[in-house]
């Protein structure tokens, strides 16, 4: 119908239901490679695929599940982790307040973006995001406190709870692992929740769902500013891991990034967007030594990958063990 | 007669600049299954849609238990007690049956229960954990009415509930169409489908290209058959 917007046209498979047993398994071997792997990889890599892993899946709340593709998310990650790092810096924020106050920044800024933007569908919805983040972006180049083009450096990681040493890189890890679990929980139940189902409903037939008798702005709204403090937690989270917040964090090319790694991984799908991260900031990192060039390799497997498994790796892989079924 | 759950006067209606609707007239009374006769394009569906709200461009009064739903937002039109099922089910298909059933919002007391929707439906109950894309045209469509019963909206208005259904299913489609009339539900259905159509209406309207031209009640059918001849080409 027409109020479809780009993602439906690439429709994800549908989840099973329930929590079934493979599930629980595979829940259970995701929380152990989660807890060992800061002693097989390099901490600070995987703090990073767990931030951008979040970023993702915030992102996918409202793509796969809401059907609007926002190209201005950027603007939430980048702008919560200028807060944070400022916060830390200039007034000397505990972390996890820090925190806080770049996820209720992200929060209010969503609600700003979301409610200009959510009127629209498709294109028009996703170039007002755009827009409305570039015009974040301007700021963020020209206002005294985020340091221009050098962005705030040496962010002090502090001590959370004024007792856990963030300056450990273990102690570091475990703190990003624990908000990433939190994150990814939060939206695990929010796509399981009657307030999911709307979204849903929403994405699938938008008229319908008025027709009934839901005022769909407002869940639009909801979803969007949900996505946005999601979204601006990794951010924060992520300025503290690497002492910095530059403007990388808010340019377009970052929302550039998280449609990529939603994509890659699987639209619609909880885990797609964290696999996506994990695979697209593994190029990043392990090609940037090599002589490949990173943006031809990671637009390849992009273009490899619309061709040929539209649905993302696991989508398809859940389409593969539907039919298997 | 009491006065009509749903009247509607002189409703007029647009398909951008094409002018589709010219002033249609119809009521509707507590507990009654009004039909919408007509051929194709005759203005049956585009009737439904413009008193609910998805068609926008319209005029005329619309009145619902008294109340003006003409200028109200279509969610708000639904809030009121409008339930509209309309010709291509709407089932969210990503959702199960039990998911679809559990969507609507509650708009007023009096809505079915679960067990209430089961014990209509049995082909639901049994299909409670299936998704909405692995239904049949028949599940689907009691799936859809089904979600808007759970509503508690006053008046019902079905769009043509039979197309592409089975005879079997199509008999069943009616058996809870009379089933819900002995509850006192109130419906206006569109329908092509006349043997359907007389095995459960009280009343009819006859429309022929975006005019009413006949209403007569259900005992006055059988000197109507003539006219119904040559307007519906039975």
């Amino acid at each position: 119908m027409a109020t479809q917007t780009a993602a439906t046209a690439v429709a994800p498979a549908p989840e099973a239901k329930g929590t079934s047993t493979r599930t629980i398994a595979l829940a259970i071997v995701g929380l152990l490679i989660l807890l060992a792997a800061p002693f097989v990889i390099y901490p600070v890599f995987v703090m990073k695929v767990l931030c951008f892993a979040l970023f993702a899946a915030a992102f996918n709340l409202l793509l796969g599940y809401v059907g609007l593709l926002s190209f201005g998310h950027a603007a939430f990650f980048g702008g919560a982790a200028y807060i944070c790092a400022y916060s830390i810096k200039a007034w000397n924020f505990p972390p996890e307040i820090a925190i806080l106050a770049g996820t209720l920044f992200a929060a209010a800024l969503g609600a700003v973006i979301g409610y200009l933007a959510i009127r629209r569908q498709g294109i028009y919805f996703a170039m007002i995001t755009l827009a409305l983040s570039q015009m974040f972006f301007f700021v963020c180049l020209q206002a005294p406190f985020t340091g221009g083009e050098d962005g705030i450096q040496g962010v002090p990681r502090g001590k959370l709870l004024g007792f856990i040493d963030l300056g450990d890189s273990l102690a570091m890890y475990y703190f990003v692992a624990a908000v990433f679990l939190f994150g990814f929980l939060a939206i695990w139940r929010i796509v399981n929740s009657p307030f999911g189902n709307i979204l849903k409903a929403i994405r699938e037939n938008e008229q319908r769902a008025i027709s009934l008798g839901y005022r769909v702005d407002h869940y639009k709204l909801g979803a969007f500013v949900i996505s946005a403090a999601l979204t601006g937690l990794a951010g924060a989270v992520k300025a503290i891991v690497f002492q910095l917040a530059s403007l990388t964090d808010v340019g377009w090319q970052m929302s550039g990034e998280v449609i990529l790694m939603t994509l890659l991984g699987g639209i619609g799908t909880l885990v797609g967007p964290v696999a996506g991260a994990a695979l697209v900031v593994s190029l990043e990192n392990y090609l940037a030594t090599s002589s490949f060039p990173v943006p031809v390799v990671i637009g390849t497997i992009f273009v490899a990958c619309v061709l040929m498994f539209r649905r993302g790796i696991v989508g398809e892989i859940n389409a593969f063990l539907d039919r298997k079924k | 007669m009491t006065e009509p759950l749903l009247e509607v006067k002189g409703l007029q209606a647009w398909y951008g600049e094409s002018h589709v609707l010219h002033g249609v007239d119809l009521t509707v009374h507590k507990g009654e299954t009004v039909t919408l006769l007509g051929r194709n394009g005759a203005g049956k569906t585009t009737t439904l849609k413009s008193i609910i709200g998805v068609i926008r461009k319209r005029q005329g009064q619309i009145s619902l238990k008294g109340t003006n739903i003409l200028p109200l937002p279509l969610h708000h039109v639904a809030k009121r007690g409008l339930g509209y099922v309309p010709e291509e089910r709407g089932i969210f298909a990503s959702l199960d049956v039990h998911e679809n059933l559990m969507l609507p919002p509650k708009v007023a007391e009096g809505g079915f229960s679960l067990d209430e929707i089961y014990t209509l439906f049995p082909n639901l109950a049994e299909r409670r954990r299936s998704q909405g894309t692995k239904l049949s045209g028949g599940e689907q469509q009691m799936l859809a009415i089904a979600r808007i019963l759970r509503t508690g909206a006053d008046v019902l208005l079905l769009d043509e509930p039979t197309e592409g259904l089975a005879p079997v299913i199509v008999q069943r489609i009616g058996d809870v169409i009379r089933a819900l009339k002995e509850k006192g539900m109130t419906i206006l259905l569109v329908e092509q489908n006349f043997r359907f159509a007389r095995r459960v209406a009280d009343r009819f309207y006859v429309m022929e290209d975006g005019h009413m031209i006949d209403s007569f009640r259900a005992d006055e059918l059988a000197g109507r058959m003539d006219s119904l001849h040559e307007t519906l080409g039975l």
